[in-house]
């Protein structure tokens, strides 16, 4: 159904430059990224790959240049743009006080659902039998998959993942990777970071941009 | 999957959480609880036990050591959220910033505030305080400490992203926190002269519509900023 549809822009950047620490992590950079596309973002540590998520999540702000979603500066129709967003970063945005099923229960209500199945969801990450444990004893791995659960069930079609491969094993990745194909098929896109080769998504599909790292 | 939580749910649910979280951490309750008992026993041993003197520095003492023992506690209103990346996510959430941060808001003042309200009058016996002023503290107290907590978020808010940012939020907070101080103490002062004071508490209320409204604007601006 996608590859029918006129290939639709979902987000772009125009012209974005970004300084951390006196240092230019990247300069005037424009992209289109539309839907049905897989998007990994590649470069050595400290490249600005972060930075640059995290500016086309809208919570940092660039030094010069913008971000639209749908033709619109994400700075001004905040509201409609984080409600087709989902960001995961570096840190999981996982209280260590809840257990797993709380935290995802708080998770997809905060982000607006109001009817799902925690359990369900829970147990396809792998998470059946910890739903009571809190979740600052879970194993990294496991920490890493209660934030992940929100992408089994949302209808986000924006998803900027910060290393979502961290701490998951084999098998995990290689789900990660189904579900984020059968997202891509449906209209939405996938924009992450990592060092990791995938297997699944060939390079045929994975489209790369790539940032170097400057001295100046 | 359709997306059917209202806003006041969304308010309720975080409220929920964090009133969870703090369950399950109770020092966080109990240390500023702690510091205020603390500090309003150990005056009457440092000036000793005459009711006139005491009677006089009841206000006063209850007020500012409400008022620190409300700072002590405002650090952890947004920090655990910064560091885990809870913050993030709340400020990327559909729903409205302003109305995420009053439900953590009022969340810190049901476990510091509310406290304080309640042992406030078993330590104004201990400091000999006028009967006919139980009334007006505790409608000082009522009026003001949500004030208080609104006020501090904003420069947690903005001291949030800072490593040691203790030092600089009480530059910032503690004049804010000053005209909360003299408005109250001067009502329990009028009380106990039976001189009315209800002029005074309108000030005060005055100042918690305003916060109450304002600042949940202001404290979302902050975080963004903070984040940045």
């Amino acid at each position: 159904m996608a590859e029918q549809q006129i290939a639709k822009t979902l987000l772009s950047a125009n012209q974005l430059t970004c300084i951390r620490e006196e240092r230019i992590l990247f300069d005037e950079l424009s992209f289109e990224i539309t839907a049905g596309e897989i998007v990994q973002i590649e470069g050595p540590n400290g490249s600005g790959k972060t930075s640059l998520l995290r500016i086309l999540a809208g919570l940092s702000r660039p030094y010069a240049g913008e971000v639209y979603y749908q033709g619109e500066d994400i700075t001004r129709n905040r509201d409609e743009y984080n409600d087709d967003l989902l960001y995961l970063g570096h840190l999981a945005g996982v209280k260590t006080e809840l257990t797993a099923e709380e935290n995802l229960n708080f998770n997809l209500r905060i982000s607006g659902y109001d009817e799902f199945d925690t359990r369900g969801i829970l147990a396809k990450v792998n998470l059946a039998g910890f739903e009571e444990a809190l979740a600052g004893h879970l194993s990294a791995g496991q920490h890493r998959r209660t934030a992940l659960a929100r992408l089994w069930h949302t209808n986000c079609k924006i998803w900027l993942l910060d290393e979502p491969f961290t701490a998951i094993d084999k098998k995990g990745v290689e789900e990660l990777e189904h579900i984020f194909l059968d997202h891509a098929k449906r209209g939405g896109c996938v924009i992450l970071t990592t060092h990791q080769d995938m297997g699944i998504i060939g390079d045929d599909i994975l489209r790369k941009i790539s940032l170097e790292y400057r001295f100046v | 999957m359709k997306k059917g939580i209202s806003f006041r749910q969304a308010f309720f649910t975080l409220l929920k959480r964090d009133l969870q979280i703090a369950i399950r951490h109770k020092g966080d309750i109990f240390n500023p609880l702690l510091f205020f008992i603390l500090v309003v026993t150990l005056f009457p041993l440092g000036i000793g036990p005459e009711p006139q003197v005491l009677s006089r520095v009841a206000p006063g003492v209850i007020w500012v050591a409400a008022l620190l023992a409300s700072m002590l506690s405002l650090e952890r209103l947004f920090k655990a959220d910064f560091v885990d990346g809870s913050l993030e996510q709340m400020l990327l959430s559909p729903q409205p910033l302003p109305l995420m941060v009053l439900a953590k808001v009022l969340a810190h003042w049901i476990l510091t505030g509310v406290p304080l309200i309640l042992v406030a009058p078993l330590l104004a016996v201990l400091l000999h305080l006028d009967d006919n002023s139980y009334g007006a503290l505790m409608a000082t107290l009522a009026l003001g400490t949500p004030v208080l907590s609104l006020l501090g978020a904003i420069g947690v808010a903005l001291t949030v992203g800072l490593h040691k940012g203790g030092v600089l939020l009480s530059l910032l907070i503690l004049p804010l926190y000053i005209p909360v101080l003299i408005f109250a103490t001067s009502a329990i002062d009028a009380s106990s002269l039976n001189l009315p004071y209800s002029g005074h508490l309108a000030i005060i209320g005055a100042m918690l519509v305003g916060s109450l409204i304002l600042a949940p604007f202001a404290i979302g601006a902050s975080l963004r900023v903070s984040t940045n």
